[in-house]
């Protein structure tokens, strides 16, 4: 299971409508280990296209040594698809190297730029094979174990 | 002295679950010769035939002291003693 909070899951949804009609991604980071998704990282999308998306190379190594500085690691990778269902595709299950984070894909197909309810699913992606799994949106103060 | 060689989490079977490892070697070529020589099945992981020759995957980035290879002459890039060096899939996909 997926757990976001209200804030994370705007800003998610949000990227994915301003960039519509070209993919969105990015990341969320958290402490290793701790499958908390804390930190929003908007992406650019180097390839700039409907239909695909990759993070710029010098972005993609200055991601990693600042999650590494401060013990981070992807919770969550996001991106969107434009035209098609919030689903893995071929491409996206064979390109998966994350296997601690949660693959969140958001749909923009319906609405476009524009407000209204997006599809907003979340899944494993392990060694070529596909999980969905549930997301929960938390909201209100965080709690402070 | 050494070439450090940090691994990402899926190539890290590889390497019993260290995250950084030393290798050698005057090019990329070599390092990655050498790392195969302790890490067996890792260079399948970083190159690939194309067209008869030897090259990185299309999307495995490797830098040299924070500089993307594939600017730095691909698998000809020269390393010395003390250079780093960072293994990173390419964080990609798409609709299709």
């Amino acid at each position: 299971m997926l757990t976001l909070s209200q804030e994370i899951y705007d800003a998610i949804v949000a990227h994915a409508r301003r960039d519509h009609p070209d993919e969105a991604c990015g990341v969320v980071a958290g402490p290793e280990g701790s499958d908390r998704a804390e930190r929003f990282v908007p992406m650019v999308n180097a390839a700039g296209s409907p239909t695909f998306y990759e993070f710029d190379s010098t972005e993609l190594l200055a991601l990693y040594k600042d999650m590494d500085a401060r013990d981070e690691e992807p919770v969550v990778v996001y991106h969107s698809h434009t035209a098609t269902e919030a689903y893995p595709s071929r491409t996206d299950i064979g390109l998966a190297s994350e296997p601690h984070a949660h693959y969140v894909l958001v749909s923009t197909r319906e609405h476009g730029n524009s407000p209204g309810p997006v599809e907003f699913r979340s899944y494993r992606i392990i060694d070529g094979v596909v999980t969905e799994e549930e997301v929960t949106i938390t909201t209100g103060e965080k709690s402070t174990p | 002295m050494a070439i450090e060689v940090r691994i990402p989490t899926i190539l890290r079977t590889y390497t019993d679950g260290a995250k950084s490892v030393e290798g050698t070697g005057g090019s990329l070529s070599e390092l990655i010769d050498d790392l195969e020589g302790n890490h067996p099945g890792i260079k399948g992981r970083l190159v690939e035939d194309k067209d008869g020759s030897v090259d990185l995957r299309r999307f495995v980035n490797v830098y040299v002291n924070d500089e993307d290879v594939r600017f730095i002459g691909g698998l000809d890039a020269p390393l010395s003693d003390g250079d780093q060096v960072v293994v990173l899939p390419a964080v990609a996909g798409g609709a299709r």
